[in-house]
């Protein structure tokens, strides 16, 4: 950390915040203040520089216009490639998933690169929209319960050879590849097509980034209690799909 | 065109009689009013019913995500002074609905529809409505309707070329889009809290600069057009310059501004802002909305709140702290069945109320209200909530479903 606050970047709430998105950063901001931790939240406009100092940069979805203009303004910035390679984390979804990746297709039928920071890439996917809860168990090395979430996307995500799939679904579209994996991940950079948003229903989704960030390997204990009940209902829901 | 008494044809009378004879059996059947599947029959009959049964009517549509029922109670109610109205008052509002509604009104002169705002274009060729008051486009149901901007551009093509005079909300940058390419707009004023779903130009996704109330593109150069009408606090400020007082039985900023466009598109039929005003105060709850009604010797008000902007709407109607308030969200297919949108309604503006969550998706609610940090009850039902609410009104803010839910549970 680059000092004593940790400093969570939002990265472009005016074109990718379409799913609730926000509540993501409001989650890693509230279980960082319940251990007590000092928070500076950085909400950066599409038409202001990204911080290279960030220590934790989340990326939320949005819609095909704004998914392609936000592509071009963040190659163009080059903030979040500059932070990621000083080793600062990112945690995207949906459309900030794909944005990450080598490529995706735009609004506009083309190939459209993105910033390679998670060796995926996007196409679109022909068949129908992926709309719904899903449940997958996270990849092992990162120790983290079953992730549940909500997804509604178009998108296919095929996973590089230097990126691995961060779970495995067990209901769900995730990257509708048919290989049964959702999301990627690599080193300090996440991406997942889960929304809901993905932390409020995975709470340890942020504590993992806390940590990190902190560099440590455990937390103190928060409450818990609403976050496991929705979880047991989300879970269930998932398992017998209506 | 109002008067015109031209018959219908055989065809069309056939089919409202189709449609009036499916309705009688689907209320009859117990599923409800009748009005859609009367209307789904005589629209299968003859597929050019609409615009038949509207051919003699002055028609005003009326769209928008929030405040569409209500506006078009309140237009209603102002062109009352006019002449005899028909309008699909109970929110049937696709075009099995809509059909339904005005196969009840020959004799009418005007026609206040309220549309979905996904068929806004198609109904708009299909009536050729005199005036469409557009009032706002917000995030609602993600996973099943369209994104908010499409809509915007699906407006813009389809009424580019309408010959009705477009009432158009200058404050929200996605409807003056949308409204633009309009030959005849008259603009009003009408303020907008929501912003989070235009801060991105409409035209060419440049950013949006939003100083006090105007709004422009430093890119390409489209702003927020010159209004002729305005909210101003408890006013209507029309053309000449004349302020109005609004005085309504319906609570919040919000209805003001549906009042503000309905004194405006009244004005277009020739019904003066003070005459307009003075017969809007008559509408009280639409569709049980803003209803006070006793529950267990408690007085509830029920509102409802569907989407984000609803939601920020509502909180700045309600009584302040202490009052105590009751949350309801389901997440059946009526109401999208994603609830992420929970995340973008600020609820520490709830701060100070005592605060009791009920609802299929009330463990949703919970982490939400958990997260910003505020104190909150979960309950099993209603009577339970009520049970434990401190003394004083309850407002009881419910989305779609969850509000039908009250309604029925209360006998209202
Ligand atoms: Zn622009």
């Amino acid at each position: 950390m680059s000092d004593s606050s940790l400093r969570l970047v939002w990265v472009y709430p005016d074109l990718l915040s379409t799913y609730g998105d926000q509540g993501n950063a409001l989650v890693v901001e509230r279980r960082a203040r319940q251990r007590g931790l000092d928070v500076t939240r950085i909400d950066v406009r599409s038409d202001q520089q990204v911080p290279t100092s960030g220590d934790i940069y989340l990326i939320g979805g949005g819609e095909d216009r704004p998914q392609r203009l936000a592509a071009e303004r963040l190659r163009r910035d080059g903030g979040i490639n500059r932070a990621v390679a000083n080793g600062a984390i990112v945690f995207a979804v949906c459309a900030g998933y794909q944005i990450i990746g080598n490529e995706f297709i735009n609004d506009l039928g083309r190939v459209e690169p993105g910033l390679g920071v998670l060796d995926v890439r996007s196409v679109r996917n022909e068949g129908a929209r992926h709309v719904g809860d899903v449940l997958a168990d996270v990849d092992e090395r990162l120790g983290l319960p079953p992730l549940t979430g909500f997804e509604n996307h178009q998108g296919n995500t095929v996973i590089g050879p230097s990126a691995r799939p961060f779970a495995r679904l067990r209901y769900g579209g995730g990257n509708g590849t048919g290989d049964g994996t959702e999301g990627a991940w690599c080193d300090t950079v996440f991406g997942t097509y889960m929304h809901g948003p993905v932390m409020a229903r995975n709470p340890q989704i942020a504590d993992m980034l806390l940590k990190l960030a902190l560099d440590v390997n455990a937390l103190p204990p928060v409450d818990e209690r609403w976050y496991e009940a929705l979880r047991a209902e989300r879970i269930a829901a998932a398992s017998q799909p209506a | 065109m109002a008067g015109n008494t031209e018959p219908l044809s055989t065809r069309a009378k056939l089919a409202v009689t189709a449609g009036k004879a499916a309705a009688a059996v689907s209320r009859a059947a117990g599923r409800g009013s009748g009005s859609v599947i009367g209307g789904r029959v005589a629209l299968k009959l003859d597929p050019e019913l609409l615009a038949r049964l509207a051919h003699h009517l002055d028609v005003v549509l009326v769209s928008a995500t929030n405040g569409k029922t209500t506006t078009t109670r309140l237009i209603a109610e102002a062109l009352r002074a006019g002449g005899e109205v028909v309008s699909n008052a109970l929110g049937a509002n696709m075009p099995a609905g809509i059909t339904s509604a005005l196969a009840g009104g020959s004799s009418a002169r005007y026609g206040v529809i309220e549309v979905d705002e996904k068929y806004l274009a198609g109904v708009a060729r299909d009536v050729s409505p005199k005036a469409i008051a557009l009032l706002n486009l917000s995030r609602d149901q993600l996973d099943r309707a369209s994104e908010t901007r499409m809509l915007a551009e699906k407006w813009r093509e389809g009424l580019s070329g309408t010959d009705a005079v477009v009432v158009a909300n200058a404050d929200d940058p996605l409807v003056a889009w949308a409204a633009s390419s309009c030959p005849t707009v008259v603009w009003v004023a009408a303020g907008q809290e929501w912003k989070d779903d235009a801060w991105s130009c409409p035209s060419c996704g440049g950013v949006l600069q939003r100083p006090g109330d105007d709004w422009f593109c430093g890119d390409c150069g489209f702003r927020r057009p010159v209004a002729t009408w305005a909210l101003s606090g408890d006013y209507v400020v029309a053309p000449d310059g004349v302020a109005w007082p609004i005085q309504l039985q319906l609570p919040g900023r919000a209805n003001k501004a549906n009042a503000a466009t309905s004194a405006a598109v009244a004005a277009i039929f020739g019904i003066a802002p003070k005459n307009a005003l003075d017969r809007m105060y008559h509408v009280q709850a639409v569709a049980g909305r803003y209803d006070v009604v006793q529950y267990q010797g408690r007085d509830l008000r029920l509102l409802l709140a569907k989407n984000p902007a609803g939601w920020l709407e509502t909180f700045s109607l309600i009584d302040g702290p202490p009052a105590p308030v009751i949350l309801s969200v389901n997440a059946r297919s009526a109401d999208g069945t994603d609830t992420s949108w929970l995340w973008d309604v600020d609820y520490t503006r709830l701060a100070g109320h005592p605060i009791f969550v009920l609802g299929d998706r009330k463990l949703d609610l919970a982490v939400r209200l958990e997260v910003a940090g505020l104190d909150f009850h979960v309950c099993t039902d209603l009577a339970e909530a009520a049970r434990s609410a401190p003394p004083g009104r309850i407002e009881a803010i419910a989305n779609y479903t969850a509000f039908q839910d009250l309604r029925r549970l209360i006998g209202n």
